[in-house]
């Protein structure tokens, strides 16, 4: 018998515990597997957030961190600086990165961190039980917004990728999701693609995947991929901001 | 060997080095940026890795990481910063990774002033982060033991799988003083074989980390945690006692302090007074013992500290409602002169008398 398909070895054999229809195991898979194809997985060390993904330590097949809420980039900092022959990346969400820490990121960015981040946006808190986030859309309800987050009492949601973009040290940023087979293929190149950033000595690359939460969103998962398309992508654009080839110049 | 003219922050940068530390993270804050400004030139003659934070919050985390991969690191701050790496260091702790940070400590709260000040004992001894841990408290006297003891803090980090800090203040960091670098004994440590280094496709991950969601786990992880700060406790105790045989009253004082008050001591003694000494050098673990052992001759205990009363909570303990303990304090940054804790000391003898 031919074997076609099979779990990638840069996953463990754990059961995740994400919601069903959730898209972070999307997202566990095509890290891993891009972890594996270049060659990475032996040499990676990984930096998990808090939040939903606060346990992807349990899931990745390769040294892990587990760090404070926001920190990811702080502490991946310190691992590269170690070890910069490593291969260091961070996994984490929008209440870990686009809210509590923002200025871990935009100084990794700024430094030009030779880390690699995946930044996973399903506009709400997921694992805290669905409160508002810096991406939560305005008229979108959550836990903390009830009546719908409006501009007046809480501002426009805060686009990171566009932001990251405009930061020199930032070589690599793209926006991607994972809703069909065919956005998945493209999400699993810009991870590809941010990772050989890394590995090139190029700087700091970030890829944000627009993701689903359908148990706090309230929506089967099939209708959860639907709102995203309907409304995260018109707000959330998807496509490369920045891909600078070769080394930077002083 | 040769002495050599040192400020207190550079001697303890220095001692980082000769102990083998490559690595620190930190973030200007006066009255310590002498040390991280030495770590921008010296760190990178010796091969290691001088990086200015965006913040204490991320110059902590950059040494949990650098910790968690196996480096000697370390941070350092000043009394505000150093609160905001409490969250760092209680996941340090939980993580039980080896780090040094060190204090130079200033007057409080809020923003303070830029003096000198011992203000930050109780969040250097009980923890200024969540959850159980301690955290080992050097307190150096000189600029000598600021070397003695950066270098001494390396080992026991690494030893205990622990971060330790060392308290200075704003005088220590400050002060030029004769310094001499001991030739070291070679120190047997454990391997960091828990280091995240990445696998080498030869073992299992290692997974560097403070979070057990299940309670039964959370509390076997509690349970060898107090188990390691009982035998820190045991074996870690520092302190220095003079004149206590015969003393009618002691006083305690560390770090700074302590030489203000062996000046008023020596004075006092000259006088005829019969006064003792017991300087805690590890502000934890407490040296209890030398309280407890005192002999009857001793009637009363004065604590003299940078403070309003912080260190008299673990004389009290130590002494159990057995004797008054008093405290003399100047605050906000002011330092207390030899004559004005002669004066308090006459005080206190004078109301023991009552």
């Amino acid at each position: 018998m031919t074997i076609v398909y099979e779990r990638s070895k840069g996953l463990t054999e754990a059961k995740t515990h994400y919601c069903p229809g959730c898209t972070h195991g999307i997202i566990h898979k095509l890290v891993a597997e891009s972890l594996v194809e270049l060659g990475l997985l032996e040499k990676a060390i990984g930096v998990a957030p808090v939040g939903c993904s606060v346990l992807a330590y349990n899931y990745f097949n390769c040294d892990m961190h587990e760090a404070a809420h926001g920190r990811a980039p702080a502490v991946a900092t310190g691992i590269k600086r170690v070890l910069p022959d490593n291969f260091v990346f961070t996994y984490q969400g929008d209440g870990d990165l686009a809210s509590i820490g923002t200025a871990e990121v935009v100084q990794a960015a700024h430094r030009g961190e030779h880390i690699s981040t995946i930044f996973v946006n399903n506009a709400i808190y997921g694992m805290t039980g669905g409160q508002m986030a810096p991406t939560t859309l305005i008229g979108q309800k959550t836990t903390t917004s009830p009546g719908g987050r409006t501009v007046e009492h809480s501002g426009r949601p805060i686009r990171i990728s566009e932001m990251l973009a405009t930061i020199d040290g930032a070589r690599f940023v793209e926006r991607v999701t994972v809703d069909t087979p065919g956005n998945i293929r493209k999400a699993k190149r810009a991870i590809m693609n941010c990772f050989k950033c890394q590995l090139e000595g190029r700087g700091f690359g970030i890829v944000e995947v627009l993701s689903t939460c359908p148990t706090n969103w309230g929506v089967h998962p099939t209708e959860a991929l639907t709102w995203l398309r309907d409304n995260m992508i018109p707000y959330y654009p998807l496509g490369n901001f920045r891909n600078d080839q070769g080394q930077e110049e002083e | 060997m040769t002495k050599q003219l040192m400020k207190g922050n550079e001697a303890i940068g220095a001692a980082a080095i000769a102990a083998g530390c490559r690595y620190f993270f930190g973030y200007p804050i006066t009255p310590q940026s002498e040390l991280p400004e030495y770590m921008s030139r010296e760190l990178p003659l010796a091969g290691g890795v001088f990086l200015q934070a965006e913040s204490e919050i991320a110059a902590i985390n950059m040494v949990y990481g650098a910790a968690g991969s196996g480096a000697r690191v370390m941070t350092s701050s000043s009394s505000p910063g150093f609160a905001l790496k409490q969250e760092g260091m209680s996941y340090i702790a939980g993580a039980e990774l080896p780090a040094l940070v060190v204090n130079v400590m200033r007057g409080g709260p809020g923003l303070g002033s830029i003096q000198p000040s011992q203000t930050d004992y109780y969040m250097v001894t009980r923890g200024g982060g969540n959850g159980d841990y301690r955290t080992i408290a050097l307190a150096p006297a000189s600029v000598q033991e600021l070397v003695d003891m950066v270098i001494l803090s390396f080992d026991l980090a690494d030893k205990y799988r622990n971060p330790v800090v060392v308290c200075a203040d704003g005088v220590l960091g400050q002060m030029m003083e004769p310094v001499e670098f001991p030739k070291r004994d070679k120190v047997e440590l454990p391997a960091k074989d828990w280091a995240a280094t990445g696998t080498g496709g030869k073992r299992k991950p290692n997974i560097i980390n403070s979070l057990y969601l299940s309670p039964e786990i959370l509390e076997e992880h509690n349970r060898h945690l107090k188990k390691k700060y009982e035998t820190i406790t045991e074996n870690e105790v520092r302190f220095e006692e003079d004149g206590t045989e015969d003393a009618d009253l002691v006083i305690a004082a560390f770090g700074t302090t302590s030489r203000m008050v062996k000046s008023a001591i020596e004075q006092l003694r000259a006088d005829g007074y019969k006064i003792g000494l017991i300087r805690p050098i590890t502000l934890w673990p407490f040296p209890f013992a030398p309280f407890k052992k005192l002999p009857d001759s001793v009637k009363g205990i004065l604590t003299v500290e940078m403070n309003t009363g912080q260190m008299i909570d673990d004389v009290r303990i130590a002494v159990e409602g057995k004797m008054p303990v008093f405290h003399y304090g100047r605050y906000g940054g002011m330092i207390p002169v030899v004559e004005d804790i002669v004066e308090e000391t006459k005080r206190v003898l004078e109301d023991l008398k009552r």
